[in-house]
């Protein structure tokens, strides 16, 4: 197991040295300029903007600058934001907080919904429960998260003034504190889990129905247990295996699907400031965000193969 | 026929007129701005003529104690990336940074001089002003502390004055305090001296590029060690709130200052600038759901924020300023390659170097229709290229949309509709390629330009091009503004001060932007004219203010008369703000100009 991580984790860097120097090829390949908005101020000087380049080593050639991004990532050198001018991992430790918390209680909004739904929809299959569940989920991941965001924002916040769509920082105290973030988090929250759940559903839902079937299932029955003790007992406990490196498969592309709705509700989180970055031409920080997604995608890879042996014995790692 | 503006005469007697009280200031600077002269510019003309500066525009102040006022929550839909004013990038910034930082004065909305940390405007009168234009000296308030405690004095100015100039720091406020200099004549006096006569001194010092930061904190950080000075992120500054928390992009917080140097203010307990999202929700928030008091920079269809009102918490406020939408035509041939180089000096456009083809476009230009049905309240149909303050606005232009005379004119031009039904003369058809941004407005302006052409038989082809590109400084992109690698191009020009001087840069010779400057010259056109250049030298050694205006306006008239540019629309800044929030936007200055005066009805 030691030797097979280690392994693992070898193959990964040359992985992520191949990812970075694509990420890093195709921005400075980009167009767009940082000082961009310099250029179109009548009261800023050219020689401003200029002096700003050679500062951040904007003119130099591609290679160079990665070479030397490259070297201070070793280092643990994030870079050094061109917007804000403040180093890059200060930048995203501040924002991750949010997105974790978001993204996080979405996974699990999305769990609590999926697993018994899928598990009573596969129990009775082609029952009416079924056809609704699998209508409802249809539905669910038919409609993008921009969409679901919007109409919530318009039924819940314009029409019934019931909740803020602006996601900010609280500053109240006490139980104002617990009470103003939740009310603010329920909608991004619903929005992403209810996304995530919708497709999970079906998982769910076919992972119970190639179990339910099998012998040992029948078995189990066979030998008197109870309905209950066979399905949350042999058949959940098997059928999990393939959701669980599934929602482990997924998590990078929940981080990716969140920057819409973060950008909606206008939640602090990576995504948002991805975005900012993009549209400030701040290179450091798309660099180092979207190699942040790239560590992830690769990380979570390992984490579903490493889940997957765990849980299944008949799998040797190796 | 169009009023004649008046002359140097009757200007002199008006000005006298307000001197012995027989006209009212207000009156003054309307009339002056119904003339096309922009309102900071009219206020000057009577500074220099020895009439006082209104000192006391936002007297109707009503709080009697200072704080209570709960928080005040403001939306920005791009948020504050930095808070070192000499770094800001854009308004966002400035306005972020303005929260703590103050200058000496600030530009009201009637583009008149307001004191913030000076005790009073320079002026003539009372000596601040030199009467060789060489000089200003500013008295400072006595008794302003900084965030931390210390006193706020004359070496503090000059600091900032250090600080900026230095190349090292590249701030990005060089540009008002490279040519200047600053000296310290007392504790609470600084003299800012020139190199030559200079009409429009209040420019370091004042407004968002005069914020002064703390010589305490930010003296062992200049030149290139300005980006490690703590200070950066954790502002200590005069102004009426204290710094709390930052978080670049996201938010800007602040709290009550106990110590601000005005009495009474500011009368909220804390002050929160959100950043992020779009601009439509933004006016949402204020509009009709009112989680916000106050909205920045609404860029949102008029019809949009008329529905929005309807939600009935807020209003929307538009602040005349001097940005100008407008079409320029190529007076360079784009199409020809010169030394590496299209657009090249060295050329001619083939088709529009004619006038008469330049005439008849500005005459398809359906100005009327623009404001009508894309902006709105937001974009007003205008003939000039200098739409504000009005003493800078010319009455000597003027605007029609007329397909029938475009006709007219070209068919006297020699220019016949071929088989095709587009003109040509000596072989050269009127085929022109129309660019600008990606930007819905504008692509409903290039269609509505389009159609009136296609009348006059004139073909357009319309191109559009991603707003960061079209707006980057890239040398290698052939696709940027500046490089105007085809016929017609659109978009905004922002003028920043209250003065035109640097904004009509854009009609002189020598800032043509070409290969050898890298594309950063101002002049996009690469129209020239020996008259504008000599106006323009003229109006820089011109110290009688009505005389430098009647200069500044001719160069606006050359241009637009000879149809270099045709001004479409100049643009009001708009935001929206909460119906018992008091507060005024200026369209000079940051939107928290006079921020200590902002305060809620009960």
């Amino acid at each position: 197991m030691g030797r097979y991580l280690l392994r693992r984790l070898l193959i990964a860097i040359p992985s992520l040295l191949g990812i970075s120097v694509i990420l890093f090829t195709v921005l400075a390949l980009a167009p767009g300029d940082p000082f961009g908005e310099l250029a179109t101020n009548p009261a800023v000087p050219p020689e401003v903007r200029e002096a700003l380049r050679v500062k951040f080593g904007l003119d130099d050639p591609i290679a160079i600058r990665y070479f030397r991004w490259i070297a201070a990532m070793v280092h643990g050198d994030w870079g050094f934001s061109f917007a804000s001018r403040i180093d890059v991992d200060t930048l995203i430790l501040q924002r991750l907080p949010a997105t974790l918390f978001v993204i996080g209680s979405a996974q699990l909004l999305a769990l609590l919904i999926a697993i018994p739904v899928g598990v009573l929809a596969a129990r009775k299959p082609y029952s009416i429960f079924d056809q609704i569940s699998s209508t409802l989920a249809f539905v669910g991941f038919s409609l993008p998260t921009f969409f679901t965001g919007l109409l919530f924002i318009l039924v819940f916040s314009v029409q019934l003034d019931w909740l803020p769509f602006v996601y900010r920082d609280v500053y109240e105290t006490g139980w104002r504190w617990y009470w103003e973030n939740f009310r603010q988090a329920i909608m991004p929250i619903c929005v992403l889990g209810l996304f995530q759940a919708a497709s999970m559903t079906r998982y769910v839902r076919s992972a119970v129905l190639d179990v339910i079937r099998l012998d040992y299932v029948t078995t189990a029955r066979a030998k008197g247990l109870g309905e209950r003790v066979v399905i949350v007992k042999h058949v959940v406990r098997n059928a999990l295996i393939p959701v669980v490196t599934l929602v482990a498969l997924q998590m990078p592309a929940i981080f990716g699907g969140a920057i819409v709705t973060e950008q909606i509700f206008r939640i602090p989180g990576i995504g948002s400031l991805l975005i900012s970055a993009i549209l400030a031409n701040d290179t450091p920080v798309i660099m180092a965000v979207t190699f942040v997604f790239a560590c992830l995608v690769v990380l979570f890879n390992l984490i579903a193969d490493v889940l997957y042996g765990w849980l299944d014995p008949r799998i040797t790692l190796g | 026929m169009h009023e004649q503006a008046p002359d140097e005469q009757a200007l002199r007697g008006l000005i006298a007129d307000v001197r012995t009280g027989k006209l009212s200031r207000r009156t003054f600077i309307n009339r002056m701005i119904a003339l096309g002269l922009t309102a900071p510019l009219a206020t000057q003309m009577l500074v220099y003529s020895g009439v006082a500066h209104a000192q006391a525009t936002p007297s109707d102040y009503k709080p009697t104690k200072r704080g209570g006022g709960g928080p005040l929550k403001t939306l920005w839909w791009q948020g504050a990336t930095l808070l070192n004013p000499h770094f800001a990038v854009g308004t966002k910034d400035q306005d972020g940074c303005r929260i703590f930082y103050e200058p000496l004065a600030s530009w009201d909305p009637d583009g008149a001089l307001y004191p913030v940390l000076a005790a009073e405007i320079p002026d003539l009168e009372n000596g601040g002003l030199s009467k060789d234009g060489k000089s200003v000296t500013w008295k400072l308030k006595q008794g302003v502390q900084w965030h931390d405690g210390k006193p706020f004095t004359a070496a503090d100015v000059v600091f900032n004055w250090e600080y900026a100039k230095d190349p090292g720091t590249a701030a990005t406020t060089i540009g008002s305090y490279s040519g200047i200099k600053v000296e310290k004549v007392d504790d609470h006096t600084v003299r800012v001296l020139f190199d030559k006569p200079t009409p429009f001194w209040a420019d370091a010092f004042v407004g968002v590029r005069g914020m002064i930061i703390p010589k305490h904190l930010y003296a062992d950080y200049t030149g290139g060690k300005s980006r490690d000075a703590p200070a950066n992120l954790k502002p200590v500054g005069t102004g009426p709130y204290r710094f709390v928390d930052f978080k670049p992009g996201d938010m800007v917080r602040g709290e009550l200052n106990p110590n601000y140097h005005m009495p009474n203010r500011p009368h909220f307990d804390t002050i929160e600038m959100k950043g992020g999202g779009d601009a439509i929700s933004a006016a949402r928030a204020v509009l009709q759901t009112g989680e916000f008091d106050y909205a920045w920079n609404l860029q949102v269809e008029d019809e949009l924020l008329l529905r929005l009102e309807k939600g009935g918490k807020g209003r929307t406020d538009m602040s005349p300023g001097g940005n100008i939408e407008h079409i320029q035509l190529n007076s360079t041939d784009p199409w020809t390659e010169v030394e590496g180089e299209r657009s090249s000096l060295k050329t001619k456009h083939p088709t529009l170097s004619d006038k008469a083809v330049r005439e008849a476009l500005a005459l398809l230009v359906d100005r009327q229709s623009v404001q009508d049905h894309i902006y709105g309240r937001t974009g007003i149909a205008t003939g000039n290229f200098v739409n504000n303050p009005q003493k800078f606005v010319s009455k000597n232009t003027k605007w029609e949309f007329n397909i029938d005379k475009a006709n007219k004119i070209l068919d006297d031009g020699g220019w016949k509709r071929g088989a095709d039904g587009i003109r040509e003369k000596d072989g050269k058809k009127l085929k022109f390629v129309y660019q600008t941004s990606i930007n819905t407005p504008r692509q409903k302006n290039q269609a509505i330009v389009k159609q009136a052409c296609q009348k006059a038989g004139i073909d357009v082809e319309l191109k559009s091009v991603t707003a960061s590109v079209f707006f980057s400084s890239d040398v290698a992109n052939p696709d940027t503004y500046p490089h105007f690698y085809c016929d017609i191009q659109m978009y905004t020009t922002t003028m920043t001060q209250p003065d035109p001087e640097t904004f009509l840069l854009q009609f002189v010779s020598w800032e043509v932007a070409t290969k050898e400057n890298k594309w950063q010259g101002r002049n996009i056109t690469r129209w020239t004219s020996k008259e504008a250049d000599d106006a323009f030298k003229a109006s820089q050694a011109e110290l009688d203010p009505v005389k430098r205006a009647a200069y500044l306006i001719k160069i606006n008239d050359l241009a637009c008369n000879d149809h270099a540019v045709i001004p479409v629309v100049y643009r009001p800044r708009v935001q929206a703000i909460n119906n018992k929030l008091q507060a005024r936007g200026s369209g000079w200055d940051s939107d928290f100009w006079n921020l200590q005066d902002w305060y809620k009805d009960a």
